[in-house]
């Protein structure tokens, strides 16, 4: 039993991990009503950019404003290069500019930053720690409280200012938005920006775990299958479907695994998610869209 | 009549998609403090000339090509429906397009962001807003969504209001709604117009209740004005209400 638990918990906290990639993904998709492919791009983008200030003495606080100050440039020029050119064009049509985006950033990152694998050192010891006699990742839970705080601030953001309730309106309904006066490009930007910030944090916990490195970039395909479980909608269905992902993974190769093999760990939330698509394809926070009758 | 009229429309052309024109040749006045009705069929045009004026077109894929749009004497035919909006230009869209998702009172704060206004104002223009709708008072907390159609449509007409316009324009506010409702509606309306100055576009094809609160008309057929008039005399002429509204004649006596 105890052992269950132990399991069970560092999946959920490896879920965290998911679920802030997911979290980005959602922001965007909500203002814009893209699925914005570059939100891998844009997470290693920062942590490498982060990581090659701190190794040329930049402080840490210093190189943290400054990545995200490149994080909000780069939404101001996805917002008009990509975006306004391409405004109520077939979301499809937005898809495939955010894939070619991906390979522009990435190619960029490397062209600024060089190619190799960096080391990131947050400061927080991978050492397990004794919680009533399970062994659990210090780091993992260092991840999950910074996830949590990240996600107090969004809906914060969201919920009690003028900018979130613009937001909020948006992704309502653009056109009705639009009429009201609401600066449709600055909520583009800012949402972006946002998206930004999200992808730092993220690239910053998932460079220190896997190194800053090109294939960051690929943690996307393991939000994928989140934000089939959770709905590409609602941040609090992010986070819950990174859980599910984060204990379902862990659980299946602990106890599944043996039987048929192991390695499942890598394809089960495929699977996962292919089921929810059976049975609910919005998700479980997916957005109920209101009718009257 | 005031020299310089808050709206007008000389002789546009919009087209969608680069190809389907959808409204040609339209010119049309709004006076100063006036209510205005532009009549006409679905598909007539009412709505493409009304997004022209608040540049909301754009958004549909739409382009005004030809002539240019005066807003207080200004050319505003490319300005953003942002800076219209802050300078006292507000559509209500058809089918009164609330946010769902977001409250009652949210829905009308979102009306006041183009001004960039404090906080204190912010409160205090609702609770305007709350003694011109009492019913919107009641239910400030609920979702939109969740509202009744006449409710939503106060709303809209209220968010709209929460910017100060000078000019309002109304596509369809009549649209699905009961009888009675439509007649509180267009009541609130007038006293709008009279008390506050607020000057009205209203797109409508229930005839006979747009030509008793408007002081004058068009009507558009095919994306053209085909006829114009003040209301006496759009009443008057029974084949304008025959032919293009297929309309009785049961506006007459209460216009007269």
């Amino acid at each position: 039993m105890e052992f269950f638990l132990e399991v069970l918990l560092g999946g959920l906290l490896a879920g965290v991990m998911y679920a802030l990639v997911a979290i980005g993904f959602v922001l965007i998709y909500k203002a814009s009503g893209v699925f914005n492919f570059a939100q891998g791009a844009m997470v290693l983008f920062s942590a490498l950019t982060f990581v090659s200030l701190l190794e040329r003495g930049v402080p840490f606080w210093l190189a943290f404003v400054l990545s995200l100050a490149a994080m909000v440039l780069l939404a101001v020029a996805v917002e008009r290069v990509v975006l306004r050119p391409l405004v109520n064009r077939p979301p499809i049509t937005l898809f495939m500019a955010t894939l070619g985006l991906s390979y522009v950033i990435e190619g960029f990152a490397q062209a600024l930053w060089g190619a190799q694998v960096h080391g990131l050192e947050l400061g927080i010891s991978d050492e397990p720690l004794e919680l009533g006699g399970m062994l659990l990742s210090q780091f993992d839970i260092f991840a999950a409280v910074t996830a949590a705080l990240l996600v107090l601030a969004l809906s914060l953001l969201f919920n009690k200012t003028r900018i979130g309730l613009s937001l909020r309106a948006v992704a309502d309904d653009p056109l009705a938005a639009l009429a009201v006066g609401i600066r449709l490009q600055r909520v583009w930007v800012l949402v972006w920006a946002v998206a930004g910030f999200v992808g730092l944090v993220a690239g910053l916990l998932w460079g220190a775990r896997l190194g800053v490195q090109f294939s960051l970039s690929l943690v996307v395909l393991k939000a994928l299958p989140v934000l089939i479980i959770g709905g590409f909608t609602s941040i609090s269905g992010a986070i819950v479907g990174g859980l599910i992902i984060g204990a379902s993974e862990k659980l299946a190769e602990v106890y599944l695994g043996p039987i048929i093999g192991g390695g499942i760990e890598n394809w089960f939330p495929y699977v996962l998610a292919l089921l929810f698509l059976l049975v609910r394809p919005a998700g479980i926070f997916g957005e109920r869209a209101i009718e009257r009758v | 009549m005031n020299p310089v009229p808050i709206l007008q429309i000389d002789a546009i052309e919009v087209l969608y998609e680069q190809a389907i024109l959808a409204v040609c040749g339209v010119s049309l006045v709004v006076p100063q403090g006036q209510i205005v009705v532009l009549l006409g069929a679905n598909g007539a045009g009412k709505s493409t000339t009304l997004k022209a004026a608040s540049n909301l077109v754009r958004a549909e894929r739409g382009e005004v090509v030809q002539g240019r749009i005066l807003y207080r004497g200004e050319d505003v035919t490319r300005s953003t429906p942002h800076s219209l909006v802050a300078s006292g230009l507000v559509q209500v869209l058809e089918g009164r397009h609330c946010f769902a998702q977001l409250t009652v009172e949210e829905n009308l704060l979102t009306g006041a962001f183009a001004r960039q206004v404090s906080r204190g104002q912010l409160k205090s223009d609702l609770e305007r807003i709350y003694s011109q709708f009492p019913r919107l008072k009641l239910r400030r907390k609920s979702l939109a969504g969740y509202t009744s159609g006449g409710e939503q449509q106060m709303v809209a007409l209220g968010r709209a209001l929460m910017a100060r316009p000078q000019l309002v324009l109304l596509d369809e506010p009549s649209m699905g709604l009961a009888p009675q409702i439509v007649e509180e509606i267009f009541e609130i309306i007038q006293q709008l117009n009279q008390r506050d100055g607020v000057s009205f576009l209203i797109a409508e094809q229930n005839i006979n209740l747009a030509l008793r609160y408007a002081q004058y008309g068009y009507v558009l057929e095919n994306g053209r004005v085909v006829s114009e008039g003040t209301t006496g005399e759009l009443v008057a002429r029974t084949d304008i209400q025959d032919f293009y509204l297929g309309g009785g004649t049961a506006g007459k006596g209460a216009a007269a």
